[in-house]
């Protein structure tokens, strides 16, 4: 049976499932369900200074496709609204009841030093595990120059980051926005600044749609409608790309990475681990289906882990990342060819449609004995994997890798101009 | 007192028909329909376009249900057959579009719905949008067509979007054909049939005249003369007869009659006998049998000479059939009417089986007699050319004979549906009807081009 438990920069926890600050962990009532569920940890949805933030009716869009609710979500509410003494009476009841559980902090205040320097010992005092910077948060708070406006300048990142650390022994989370072109450039800060650790991504800015009747971006305040923050299944692609960035990084290679981003079940925990992460937040799936998702989370990520053989979570982090390669260096000359199981093909043409219209013209429609037929014509073929995605069947279309003839990247490749010379 | 069959009328209370005799097949409401349309994968060059002879763009019509572009999805529908909304709900679908859906050879073969779905939407074009289409100028040409079946309406609708001017003649008093005098009532539920002509006429440029009877009020030759184009879609108008002792007896009528009376009355007056037997095994045979049971007859026994594979009635229309209470006995073939006191009191049948030939053999010893107050008699119907006679209209098989473009050997007379060769389909005679109006309309504009 694999062992899920986890330390993150000494922050324990029974299995690698936290919930990220957001909606689902504002308050002691929700945490409290969330740990009897058997979340491994949280972090307390983002505290700052009073008076508090006030957060507007009508906060979330989602987007739908084709029948399935919520494949991205976008929101533009902002951090707690609640009085700062309500978290944190909350935060040391839970966390007093709850000592096994991990508890982290989320933090956003002005940024001078004093601000962080007040608010600090307060959260230091209730016991909590450690703190999240919150450098994240695309809308709102980053009008009043917080969250994403400090996390897109990496000397503030680094600067706030320098402060927290020299004013609590809390171990300090810098949680990064994604919404920068270079996210190691904000990863190396957080380093420089003495992080113990990062976090993402935080929501994408995004208008999640257009209300046509209305015509304003949704969700409508009254009409009017406004950026907000995107997460959920489809961001899961960006979070990973990012976070590999951070992982195979030399730089950045020890830097502890808590993945979040989309993650919904198991299998996309796996995912974030591989590319490096060590711990894992969960927003979107939770809001979607209720704190019960985490049990199969955990009991499928146990059984894959069994089945693999990995025992702990640190045997499972980063796996991938030595095969997370820059394009340079693909081998040019590895090829693969599309298959068509003609047994399991339904005869519904998507595979041919897609080939003829949009790429290679290598998906013969032909017709035996009268019924639908359809054959790779494999010269034609360059082995782009769309045929095999767009087929409804599962494993009817299978790439073939074919034999391989060397290695050829294109740093040395004949056409490219540039290319470097082999010695003979 | 001799006692006669028990035939009697409003065996049911009047609540208990409209029960009976409302939609057999509730529509999806938008939410299921939309779940059902995102099941569909668009397949190119769809299997299930091909199987519908009227070659709606399938997929197409239900992406524009999954992307709630309803009049798109009605318009792709209606410009192939713009009686849509009644195929919808008569086609034997299992046989047809779903029969070649791809989602048979996966699921556990739950093909998409399509017959629901096309009835949702152009459900929601006569609701919300109307008649779709336009007339072109007017040409000035007329054209007479000879049956206001699915056929002629739908020959005429495409002739009138030509800019041509139609005149429907029909024996019936109301426009409709099979759909308003031959369908089962609770296919065609609410009166459709009637709102459907109302929809299709809507386009401008068709007339009707009702109890106009072919042969008698008018011939092919003298429409010829009057219109620049003519079209027969007669359909069939015989039924043909068992030929055995006793079928004059009081209580033994075709099927076809039966159902058209129950069509054209309010059901409360339509007798129904006690214990019904129907004879067939078509979807005739299906409709009556229901149809009388659903009017209260207690037993309804429907026999077939043959085995359930040769019935012409679908699978599903026969499960209906016995879900309904019909008991359905085969290989059994009726010998002659049984009468007590004068009266219809059974018929007998020859048990039979299918031979070492394949061929079925009836032993006329071994013989049962099933009780009846009523026989309906759906034993086939047939063509019937005396209207024809002393026209140069060429028949072959009981059937006129037509050319590829759906003209007869008389010049500028063109037939479809079930007059004409090939499956008798209210969607095959759409497309015979459509494509007629399109010959004619090609034959128009080449003349007016030389």
């Amino acid at each position: 049976m694999a062992d899920l438990r986890t330390n993150f920069v000494g922050i324990r926890s029974p299995n690698p499932f936290w919930l990220a600050s957001a909606p689902p962990t504002d308050k002691e009532y929700n945490i409290r369900r969330a740990f009897e569920a058997g979340w491994g940890g949280v972090v307390w949805k983002t505290l700052g200074e009073d008076p508090p933030v006030v957060n507007v009716s009508s906060r979330y869009g989602s987007l739908d496709y084709n029948g399935t609710r919520m494949i991205g979500l976008n929101n533009i509410e902002l951090i707690s609204d609640r009085p700062l003494a309500t978290n944190i009476a909350e935060i040391k009841s839970v966390k007093r009841d709850y000592p096994d559980r991990a508890v982290v902090v989320s933090l956003m205040v002005p940024c001078v030093e004093e601000s962080w320097k007040a608010i600090l010992p307060i959260v230091e005092e209730t016991g909590a595990d450690g703190i999240e910077l919150n450098f994240g948060c695309p809308h709102g708070m980053s009008e009043r120059n917080m969250g994403a406006a400090v996390g897109q300048v990496p000397e503030y990142v680094e600067m706030v980051t320098r402060w927290c650390k020299q004013n609590t022994r809390m171990p300090v989370i810098v949680k990064l926005t994604p919404n920068i072109t270079n996210i190691l450039m904000p990863a190396r800060a957080a380093l420089r600044g003495g992080a113990d650790a990062v976090s993402l991504i935080n929501t994408i800015q995004s208008v999640i749609g257009v209300d046509l009747d209305l015509m304003a971006p949704m969700p409508t305040v009254d009409g009017k409608g406004t950026h907000g923050g995107y997460c959920g299944p489809a961001v899961k692609p960006i979070a990973l790309r990012m976070i590999g960035d951070i992982a195979r990084d030399p730089e950045l290679a020890r830097l502890p990475i808590s993945g979040i981003g989309g993650i919904g079940s198991w299998r996309d925990a796996a995912e974030f681990l591989a590319m490096g992460a060590s711990t894992l937040q969960v927003c979107t799936a939770a809001m979607h289906y209720g704190f019960r998702i985490v049990e199969d989370m955990a009991d499928g990520l146990s059984a894959w882990m069994d089945q693999k053989g990995y025992a702990t979570i640190d045997d499972v982090t980063g796996r991938a990342i030595e095969r997370f390669v820059p394009w340079n260096q693909l081998n040019m000359k590895f090829n693969t060819i599309a298959k068509i199981d003609q047994d399991a093909c339904i005869k519904c043409g998507l595979c041919h449609i897609a080939c003829e219209d949009t790429s290679h013209q290598a998906i013969a429609k032909t017709r035996v004995d009268g019924e639908r037929h359809y054959e790779v014509i494999d010269a034609e073929c360059v082995g782009c994997n769309l045929c095999a995605h767009v087929c409804p069947v599962s494993d009817c279309i299978t790439m073939q890798p074919q034999p391989v003839d060397g290695v050829l990247t294109w740093p040395e490749h004949p056409n490219n101009p540039a290319r470097v010379a082999v010695e003979s | 007192m001799p006692q006669g069959p028990d035939i009697a009328p409003g065996r049911l209370t009047d609540a208990e028909l409209a029960l009976n005799f409302s939609d057999a097949h509730p529509p999806l409401t938008h939410a299921q329909a939309v779940v059902e349309a995102d099941r569909c994968f668009y397949c190119y060059d769809a299997p299930c376009i091909e199987a519908c002879p009227t070659g709606i763009d399938i997929p197409r019509f239900i992406r524009a249900i999954a992307t709630d572009n309803m009049a798109g999805s009605a318009r792709v529908i209606l410009e192939s057959n713009i009686l849509g909304g009644s195929c919808a709900r008569v086609c034997p679908t299992e046989i047809l579009c779903e029969q070649k859906c791809v989602h048979n050879t996966r699921e556990e073969g739950q093909p998409i719905r399509i017959g629901m779905l096309q009835r949702h939407a152009t459900d929601w074009q006569m609701e919300h949008g109307g008649q779709p289409f336009t007339r072109a100028p007017s040409t000035g040409k007329r054209v007479a067509i000879v049956g206001a079946g699915p056929a002629g309406l739908a020959c005429a609708h495409r002739l009138a979007m030509h800019g041509h001017d139609v005149m429907i003649f029909d024996r019936h008093a109301l426009a409709g054909g099979l759909n308003e005098y031959g369908v089962a009532a609770y296919k065609l539920a609410d009166d459709f049939a009637q709102r459907e002509v109302d929809f299709l006429l809507a386009i401008g440029g068709i007339s009707f005249a009702g109890s106009e009877v072919l042969g008698r009020d008018m011939t092919v030759a003298g429409l010829r003369r009057e219109y620049d184009a003519v079209f027969l879609a007669v359909g069939l108008a015989g039924v043909r007869s068992l030929g055995i002792e006793g079928e004059d007896l009081d209580g033994v009528m075709d099927a076809v009659d039966f159902i058209e009376g129950l069509r054209s009355t309010s059901k409360q007056t339509v007798p129904v006998g006690r214990r019904v037997v129907v004879i067939g095994g078509g979807n005739t045979a299906v409709d009556a049998a229901v149809q009388a049971r659903r009017l209260g007859a207690d037993e309804v026994t429907l026999v077939y000479r043959r085995g359930a594979e040769n019935m012409s009635a679908t699978p599903v229309e026969r499960e209906w059939a016995q879900t309904n209470g019909v008991t359905v006995r085969l290989w059994a073939s009726p010998v002659r009417l049984v009468a007590r006191d004068g009266a219809l009191a059974g018929i007998e049948f020859a048990r039979g089986a299918k031979g070492a030939d394949g061929r079925a053999t009836y032993d006329a010893q071994d013989t049962f007699i099933q009780e009846a107050d009523m026989v309906l008699k759906a034993v086939g119907q047939t063509f019937l050319p005396d209207p024809l006679n002393g026209e140069s209209i060429a028949i072959a098989g009981g059937r006129i004979v037509v050319d590829e473009n759906g003209e007869t050997t008389m010049p500028g007379v063109y037939a479809g549906g079930d007059c004409t060769p090939g499956e008798d389909l209210t969607v095959a005679a759409v497309r015979d009807g459509r494509n007629a109006a399109e010959a004619i309309h090609a034959a128009f504009t080449a003349a007016v081009a030389k």
